[in-house]
């Protein structure tokens, strides 16, 4: 008996993963380059780390040789990664392979890539534990359903019968996480397990996560570069930068006090400086959208009745989850995709609702930013040419005339004037948006669309992106529509809100006034699913009513009454279902949103 | 220059080999007059005279020098081969793209037509053409050009369509460019490596069609020299065990095997180039 407690106290001290002066190697165009330069780590069992940097970190790189694994044209060079007393860099492959998915398991970014889109759900939750022959097909079925009971799950029993594509995004995930649980493992890796989802199925996933995590006393490696999400499930943080480790202690002690500069910029990174409102002497209707119906091919009307005024030096943002029709909206603004009825007018002029009618020169006016500066570029192209299209396309710019307008628009966009020779690829990320920028700039447009340009960006260039916009927009008098699910970012940069659902408008105003409070109980859900930099948040949001009956839904369109009716905590019965919500207004000028409530009713309904 | 020898010098074996060889080909192809020791026409002497000194592959079954007509083969052959691709590519490809970037209803059209021609087998439309219209060289270069622009269509669109739904082509789109535009500055540069690849390809299986047409009497007629009449000919020389005829259907093959490496390299490199 003594043996057996000597043995589970040293179980309990001595951590379950260790890394010790970890090195990693990539290969690159010049040959190999450290990227991963000397971690040391220590993983005790029920513990959950986090990792957290920019992309380039190497945080994913060090969450995969926890596995034992390094991706192809990695390779180890020096260090130990011991993983409950086996050293995992020299371990047979063989011995990691079982390790690997019994032991040790992962959650990668993109369910929607990591499930098989062939198989059923619970066919491939069973591979793991019947490959590794821990259990029969017949018990792991059954393993896999109680799982997703205890997940809630919908229809737990049959869910697992469904194809990947049958079931939502933040289902998928959760999913893919009760399979990560499939074998009972020691430890879990996460790898921005809900980077790309919207901030209400955000929490829906978190939630899981932690309940795994937590219940079943499993250690857990949390890769993201979120450091508001990973607040709400680490015990321990490690900030990575370039490979190298910056800082390491507890999460509560690096968000109170952190001790390096580039932790306090990550941090102050969310914390944006509010925008001052615009002023505008006399305001003058640059764009106006008049109730627009819009769809795709034969489908329903992905935006209805959508009417929206913008005033010239304005930034007015448009928010919503994914299937909300933001998108949608700025394919109508720019013509891509033609209105079924109504129309937008630029100017006081109404505009040709297809593309290849509309002239040169209002094509000129409105310009678009993109979410991608990846695929906004084109690789072959030199950012001379990218720039320079524009320039020579609406202005005629010739030779020397046209090189100095393109220096002039890298300078005005904060790049070395030796850039002009570039390709895509010999830039970052946050350069590459920047060249889209100057691209846009180069039309002398009013008015730029912005559709997610900062989402696919850390969260420092991302704010240094913004400013950049903001600062543009006060030199150049630009309007801006600005398309985001984060609401962190539109509390920065907007002065009107449009708040859409399921193509429908659920309010509209001045920031302050559709904020500060919210009325609607939509723009309340999205903001209070928004994650604050505090330990405890998520636990707090979960408690809350808007969360306990929003989350976990899928955006639908309605052809009759509200279409937030199954998530919205106030809605009245038989009523929100068959009639359409009115339109209601408040004191503040513009302000309107959709609901059966008044805003005096929501206000009270708010406050309890 | 440069990159370019810096480039060859990083070539697996296999591609050093097979461009070796594609310039030995091509030297003895312009230089033929230069280097054949007789005319293309000439009558020397008697017919299937054997190797010797004087005719170093013997004589063929008119009596004219056998080096000297592979010689002058090869010119004939890989020029007619080059031409027809080059058409084929423009043909096709210029189509494809077209059809990908506008989709819709062109692209149904452009499809559909091309499906009716891959429906028929290769071989016996040609052989219905030629036979119904003669065997000139205008007819020759043009079947044979048709034929081979539908498969060069279908992977030009197959790669254009990857292309055609990137955020730039939307953008350039948006700016009112033209269709001519977006196809020769946006997407054409991003699909010149499977394009050029199969370029490779598509010369060997031109040179084996015009090679097998010929061995049918269809192809290049008489009195020029060719590869694939050329065996046709001697053919009768395996009989006594002679093997003369082979050695225009190997300098087939050796050219096919060559221009083969190369394009394996290329398609490596350009699908290496994606993954960075």
């Amino acid at each position: 008996m003594s043996d057996n407690t000597i043995n589970n106290s040293n179980r309990e001290l001595t951590p379950l993963l260790q890394m010790k002066g970890l090195r990693i190697e990539g290969l690159s165009d010049n040959g190999w380059q450290e990227i991963v330069c000397g971690i040391d780590l220590e993983l005790k069992r029920g513990e959950i780390l986090g990792l957290i940097g920019e992309s380039g970190a190497g945080k994913s790189t060090i969450g995969l040789a926890a596995m034992g694994y390094a991706r192809d044209g990695c390779r180890f060079t020096e260090g130990d990664i011991i993983f409950d007393g086996i050293e995992l860099r020299t371990a047979p492959e063989e011995e990691k392979r079982k390790l690997r998915g019994t032991r040790i398991s992962y959650v990668a970014q993109s369910a929607a890539a990591a499930f098989n889109p062939a198989h059923r759900l619970l066919d491939q939750f069973v591979e793991g534990p019947v490959d590794h022959q821990i259990l029969s097909r017949i018990d792991a079925k059954e393993k896999g359903r109680a799982l997703y009971r205890s997940l809630d799950l919908p229809d737990p029993e049959n869910i697992g019968d469904r194809w990947p594509h049958q079931v939502s995004g933040g289902q998928l995930q959760r999913m893919m996480v009760a399979m990560a649980m499939s074998c009972e493992p020691d430890m879990i890796i996460f790898d921005e397990p809900t980077t790309a989802l919207d901030v209400t199925t955000q929490i829906e996933v978190l939630k899981t996560i932690k309940e795994i995590v937590i219940d079943r006393n499993v250690a857990a490696i949390y890769v993201t570069h979120d450091l508001a999400v990973v607040a709400q499930m680490a015990d321990h943080l490690m900030v990575l930068r370039h490979g190298k480790l910056v800082e390491v202690n507890s999460t509560g002690q690096i968000l109170k006090a952190p001790k390096q500069e580039y932790t306090r910029d990550l941090l102050k990174a969310r914390n944006r400086d509010e925008k001052m409102p615009a002023p505008t002497p006399n305001p003058q209707t640059l764009l106006s959208i008049d109730s627009v119906t819009a769809g795709y091919g034969k489908g329903p009307d992905v935006l209805q009745d959508v009417s929206i005024m913008v005033e010239r030096g304005q930034t007015v943002a448009v928010v919503g989850e994914s299937g909300s029709g933001k998108s949608t909206l700025a394919r109508v603004i720019t013509g891509l995709l033609p209105t079924r009825s109504g129309g937008v007018s630029f100017e006081e002029e109404l505009l040709p609702p297809a593309l290849n009618q509309r002239q040169k020169q209002q094509l000129q006016k409105v310009q678009m930013i993109y979410q991608l500066p990846d695929v906004a570029l084109n690789p072959r192209q030199r950012v001379r040419d990218v720039i320079g299209r524009p320039l020579s396309f609406y202005l005629g710019l010739k030779g020397k005339e046209k090189e100095n307008r393109i220096k002039e628009l890298l300078r005005q966009i904060e790049l070395p004037e030796s850039y002009i020779d570039r390709l895509p690829n010999e830039l970052s990320g946050g350069e590459k948006q920047r060249i889209c920028i100057a691209r846009a700039l180069a039309a002398k447009p009013e008015l730029i669309v912005c559709d997610e340009v900062t989402s696919a960006l850390d969260s420092i260039v991302a704010k240094a992106i913004l400013n950049l916009l903001q600062r543009l927009q006060n030199e150049l008098g630009l309007t801006y529509i600005f398309i985001s699910h984060d609401l962190d970012t539109v509390a920065s940069i907007a002065d009107q809100v449009v708040v859409l659902y399921a193509g429908r408008i659920a309010e509209q105003g001045p920031k302050s006034a559709v904020f500060q409070p919210p009325f609607h109980p939509y723009t309340r859900l999205l903001l209070s699913s928004v994650p604050e930099m505090r330990q405890g948040w998520l636990e707090e949001t979960l408690a809350t009513r808007e969360t306990q009956a929003g989350i976990a839904h899928e955006v639908k369109i309605t052809e009759q009454g509200c279409p937030f009716v199954e998530r919205c905590p106030v809605s009245i019965e038989d009523v929100c279902v068959h009639n359409r919500p009115p339109i209601q207004t408040t004191v503040s000028s513009g302000h309107a949103f959709a609901c059966q409530h008044s805003a005096k009713v929501l206000l009270e309904e708010s406050e309890q | 220059m440069k990159n370019f020898l810096k480039l060859l010098s990083s070539a697996p074996f296999s591609a050093k080999f097979g461009i070796v060889v594609i310039f030995i080909y091509l030297v003895v192809a312009i230089f033929a007059p230069l280097i054949a020791p007789y005319g293309e026409r000439e009558i020397l002497g008697r017919a299937y005279e054997l190797w010797s000194s004087e005719y170093l592959l013997g004589t063929d079954n008119l009596g004219r020098d056998m080096l000297s007509r592979l010689i002058y083969g090869a010119r004939n052959t890989i020029g007619l081969t080059l031409i027809i691709t080059v058409l084929a590519f423009s043909l096709g490809g210029i189509l494809g793209m077209i059809a990908a970037a506008l989709g819709g209803r062109v692209d149904q059209i452009l499809s559909r037509i091309v499906d009716v021609f891959m429906a028929i087998p290769g071989l016996i439309f040609a052989l219905l053409i030629l036979s119904f219209f003669g065997t000139s060289m205008p007819y020759l270069i043009g079947t044979i050009v048709v034929l081979d622009a539908t498969r060069v269509f279908r992977i030009a669109r197959a790669t254009a369509m990857d292309v055609a739904v990137m955020d730039y082509v939307e953008v350039a789109q948006l700016r009112g460019e033209k269709l001519g535009w977006v196809v020769r500055k946006e997407i054409l540069p991003n699909i010149t490596a499977p394009l050029l690849a199969e370029f490779g390809l598509r010369f060997c299986f031109v040179f084996l069609f015009i090679s097998a047409l010929s061995f049918l009497g269809l192809g290049i007629q008489p009195p020029t020299a060719d590869w694939g009449s050329m065996v046709r000919d001697n053919a009768t020389l395996i009989s006594y065990g002679d093997i003369t005829p082979l050695i225009p259907a190997s300098a087939v093959a050796l050219l096919t095997i060559a221009v083969n490496f190369v394009v394996d390299w290329m398609l490596h490199r350009s699908s290496g180039l994606k993954d960075v």
